[in-house]
């Protein structure tokens, strides 16, 4: 199994966020979770990444390794990558320098040869062409005055440079219009393969037409509360969390993942 | 010898008198010079001892405790101190080689260590004290005005015992495409040394030119730089100054940089400030023609057990002149940052245009930032804006750079480095910026320091 957890607890302070999440996921698939606002999806997705936010409680095994005794950065370098909801504009850090030097990073402890400046520029040329993002890009600063769509493109292209076993993308599809969700999902699906695994985190049913999933799980109160397969997601299309979902008075609803 | 009666200020305040300091360090150079300038001398004496020493009582020197240099018996240092600068030293400082360079070892000039360029005309680039033989334009107003208005007990010292510096003179209409290096070292290989080096800028109506000031010192040894420029700008002239303040961690750096704009001129002052125990910079700005404008940027970078203090004063005189201030402070270890700025807009001074940023970044919680912003406006007609703040990194940023498989240390100088970006974007010249990049990479650990070439 690529990714197994087991009663995952999290929470900041007082407030519990994951209240015993169960979740497994073999390399090759693409497992959706749906959910709605405050039902823990993201503080998943960051638990996973190491947000060091969280006190968290409960087994997370990558790879039959416990992930949560490695850093961020070695999370990355085993090959866990997050594409984040909402991407940080960091003004000062040019996105090329800064692509370049996440890369080299992660095959440095990999114990792999690094890139120089040109076979990097080549490698990440081509994989700007499946997000249709062009060089200037490169020029700026991350994410810096990028409009909602582009630091989803930026998102998708980090992970196809960073070429991640375990991918999750928490709400990417959010915030985008049609053309929009068309080339992320086009970035995405150039990705899949039988040795990769994603964990597609949203709020909506549309992403599912273009990315398409072998599981569907439904989060709620910090739980994962169903799972089926894809017609799950078209059922909650249909009906509605508040039909699945059986209401809960004691449900969180923090914004998590939002930066202060 | 000292019989002055020393006022209730230098009393409360200081452990070593005024007197003191000066007595240890011996009677004023006397004989060569100008008329003017023995009585000059003698009188910055007689009113430092008089007024004493700055203590924290003081508004302007708050933060900054001088009992550190105090305590130790500085003499003054001579013309030939200095055995361990090579020409090595020298190039290791220098921004381009292919500029004209003035080398100073302790204060004193260095002609062997100087490649100045045969001027025909217009340039003057030559040793102060050569400058005083000569009894060249503009000095006795600079040495006679530099304490006048302002209490500063240290430009009194320099006046007092200032022999020799740069003296850089542009006529009327002449511009000098290439900048003039000055490169101060100081060299300490005996007893404790002060140097007081004191250079004078005069640049003509309508003259252009632009200079980089560098400090640095050899080491071990103990250093004071006392150090002094005048920058004088007559009508639409236009000067460009750079200061590169790397003196060793074991050194002491007190510098004024005091500026006179005429009408429609334009000044540029930027600063990289990384050297030394104690540094304190200070900058005053007299806009005193109408129409003239000014920059002051600068960045501090205290570690250790540094103490970095910038004082800027910009005072607008004269109608419709213009000042901008960016200032950007980061402080690492037990270092203190200090940013000491005032703007004082006098009346008549109508159509003022100012604004003052200071901004820090505090990397550890051991560090300490003082930052006093001031804006004193006696004149109805402004537009005055300042501002200051204080943070640490980023923490969803060190996160984002962390999930993509860059080390914690190397997300925090990435960030660090951000953050020092803005300065260096502010240089215009490409080699000075190369070269100013160096030395902040040097100081993050890292390779390279750009937003790394175009695609």
């Amino acid at each position: 199994m690529m990714l197994h957890i087991e009663n995952l607890h999290a929470r900041i302070g007082d407030n519990e966020i994951l209240r015993g999440v169960d979740l497994d996921v073999a390399a090759g698939e693409v497992h959706a979770i749906m959910g709605p606002n405050g039902s823990g999806k993201s503080t998943l997705a960051n638990v996973l990444a190491g947000h060091e936010a969280y006190d968290t409680e409960g087994i997370v095994l990558f790879e039959g390794e416990d992930l949560f005794a490695l850093s961020p950065e070695d999370r990355a370098a085993s090959g866990v990558f997050l594409a984040f909801q909402h991407p940080v504009e960091i003004p000062g850090v040019g996105n090329l320098y800064f692509l370049r030097t996440a890369l080299n990073s992660v095959l440095r402890r990999r114990g792999l040869e690094e890139l120089d400046v040109m076979q990097f520029m080549a490698m990440a040329e081509d994989r700007m062409k499946s997000v249709e993002m062009d060089r200037s890009f490169m020029n700026r600063s991350v994410n810096e005055g990028f409009s909602g769509g582009e630091k989803k493109r930026n998102e998708i292209l980090q992970m196809s440079i960073l070429e991640p076993k375990l991918a999750i993308l928490d709400e990417t599809d959010s915030g985008l219009d049609i053309d929009a969700l068309r080339i992320v999902a086009g970035g995405v699906n150039a990705l899949r393969s039988p040795d990769r695994a994603m964990v597609v985190i949203t709020h909506h049913q549309r992403l599912l037409d273009y990315i398409v999933p072998d599981r569907v799980h439904v989060m709620a109160g910090g739980r994962i509360v169903r799972s089926g397969d894809r017609d799950l997601a078209l059922e909650l299309e249909e009906y509605g969390y508040s039909e699945l979902v059986p209401a809960r008075g004691d449900e969180v609803s923090i914004p998590v993942g939002a930066t202060s | 010898m000292t019989t002055e009666v020393l006022t209730d200020r230098a009393l409360a305040t200081s452990e070593m008198p005024a007197a003191l300091l000066c007595t240890s360090l011996g009677i004023p150079p006397s004989g060569a010079g100008p008329t003017w300038l023995a009585p000059a001398r003698h009188e910055s004496l007689k009113w430092l001892k008089a007024r004493g020493l700055p203590t924290r009582k003081d508004e302007d020197w708050k933060y900054t405790r001088l009992d550190a240099l105090l305590d130790i018996p500085f003499e003054r240092a001579e013309a030939g101190h200095g055995p361990r600068v090579t020409s090595a030293t020298r190039e290791a400082l220098t921004v381009d080689p292919s500029n004209e360079r003035a080398v100073f070892v302790n204060g004193f000039f260095a002609p062997h260590l100087s490649s100045l360029r045969a001027r025909e005309g217009g340039v003057t680039v030559t040793s102060l004290a050569t400058a005083l033989d000569r009894g060249a334009a503009g000095l006795e107003s600079a040495f006679s005005r530099a304490f006048d208005r302002y209490d500063h007990a240290f430009t009194a010292l320099n006046t007092a015992f200032a022999e020799d510096g740069a003296y850089i003179h542009i006529a009327p209409d002449t511009v000098v495409d290439e900048p003039i290096e000055l490169i101060f070292l100081s060299d300490a290989q005996g007893p404790p040394l002060v140097s007081s080096p004191c250079s004078v800028i005069v640049a003509g109506a309508r003259s252009r030119v632009s200079v980089i000031e560098t400090h640095a010192g050899v080491t071990p040894g103990a250093t004071w730089t006392n150090a002094v420029v005048h920058v004088l700008l007559d009508e639409g002239a236009r000067v460009d100054h750079f200061k590169i303040q790397d003196e060793p961690a074991t050194g002491f750096h007190l510098a004024l940089l005091d500026v006179h704009q005429g009408p429609g001129s334009t000044f540029s002052s930027g600063s990289v400030m990384l050297g030394s125990k104690i540094a304190r910079n200070e900058i005053h700005v007299h806009l005193e023609g109408e129409d003239s404008r000014v920059s002051i940027d600068g960045l501090y970078w205290p570690r250790g057990d540094q103490h970095h203090d910038n004082v800027v004063l910009v005072e607008h005189v004269a109608p419709r002149c213009v000042s901008h201030q960016l200032y950007k402070g980061i402080v690492d270890g037990r270092g203190h940052g200090v940013f000491n700025g005032r703007i004082i807009v006098w009346p008549g001074a109508d159509g003022a245009d100012a604004n003052q940023t200071n901004k820090n970044l505090l990397l550890s919680e051991y560090g300490e930032i003082d930052t006093r912003p001031r804006l004193e406006i006696f004149t109805d007609d402004v537009k005055c804006t300042h501002g200051a703040a204080v943070g640490a990194l980023d923490e969803e940023a060190l996160f984002y750079l962390r999930s993509r498989g860059v080390p914690r240390e190397a997300a925090r100088a990435l960030l660090t480095q951000a953050f020092a970006r803005e300065m260096l974007d502010r240089v215009a010249s490409e080699s000075l910026r190369t070269h100013v990049e160096a030395l902040l990479a040097e100081r993050l650990s890292i390779d390279g320091f750009a937003h790394e070439g175009t695609f």
